[in-house]
């Protein structure tokens, strides 16, 4: 299903990323009494400004062809295949820590994107997706006729 | 998968650190051929510039520094994971040849070759018929 919600985290939209920190620390002290699902990889940070939103995601040591992004309305979709090394007869694994495989998520928008002006970057293991407001979207002012 | 497994590992500071950021311990993978070790870590957020790989008498030491990953006129609403630096360190065996040691980083992926020394290489003996 979807995730996560942005909108509840809407009522700290102004405040200063410390503030979700503190958030966050307290969440987790309390994680096991109430936390039964688990977290959806991999994770994400939603930067927002007027009319967009950033959404950022650490995926180390992936091709930019093995990550497929889409946009449908306002549901974004991240997914794509990390390869390990190729390891041929005889070569043993003595420690395997990395996440590795098929990940898929979908992360639903405060409003709907334009899927033709959707931009994605990757550098450094850092994917970043701009998606801007769809303009039919935009809140309208209407004018009051006396 | 647990909550545990997903999430950035924080290091636990052994000692004071001057820098006010956390410190996370990247995952590594680590494996072996018959010539040589690989260590692999994930270390998203850093590129050749901004990693280091140390090595003192045995104790080899990998380390990044991340910029913190604020977006310019954007506020955060969000946030499942945290950036900050990563360290890690690793005892070697002395089987390694310290001198031929190659590290490589793509897409904030360290690679580290360590290869084996000459002497310690696996080697077939030939059994002579008596």
């Amino acid at each position: 299903m979807f995730s996560p919600g942005i909108w509840r985290m809407k009522r700290f939209a102004d405040s200063v990323p410390e503030i979700i920190d503190l958030q966050r620390e307290i969440n987790k002290l309390f994680t096991h009494v109430s936390q039964s699902t688990t977290p959806d990889y991999p994770a994400v940070n939603v930067w927002e400004k007027e009319n967009s939103l950033i959404v950022m995601t650490e995926l180390p040591g992936m091709d930019a062809d093995d990550i497929d992004i889409s946009v449908t309305g306002a549901v974004l979709t991240i997914s794509g295949t990390s390869k390990s090394d190729p390891v041929k007869e005889g070569e043993t694994y003595l420690r395997q820590e990395r996440e590795l495989g098929h990940f898929q998520r979908n992360i639903e928008l405060p409003f709907q994107a334009d899927p033709k002006e959707v931009a994605a970057k990757y550098e450094k293991g850092i994917l970043t997706i701009t998606l801007p407001r769809m303009k039919e979207d935009l809140p309208k002012k209407i004018k009051i006729n006396v | 998968m647990s909550e545990k497994d997903l999430q950035k590992t924080e290091n636990k500071a052994a000692t004071e650190r001057i820098r006010n950021v956390k410190t996370f311990m990247p995952r590594v993978d680590i494996y072996q051929t018959k010539e040589a070790l690989f260590l692999v870590a994930d270390m998203p957020g850093i590129d050749e510039k901004t990693v280091d790989v140390e090595l003192e008498k045995n104790i080899l030491t990998i380390s990044g520094r991340v910029e913190n990953g604020n977006v310019k006129d954007h506020s955060l609403v969000f946030s499942e994971y945290e950036i900050g630096d990563y360290e890690r360190t690793f005892t070697l065996s002395d089987e390694i040849d310290r001198d031929k040691i190659k590290a490589t980083v793509k897409q904030g992926v360290l690679r580290l070759e360590l290869p084996k020394a000459e002497k310690l290489k696996p080697k077939k003996i030939k059994i002579n018929a008596a």
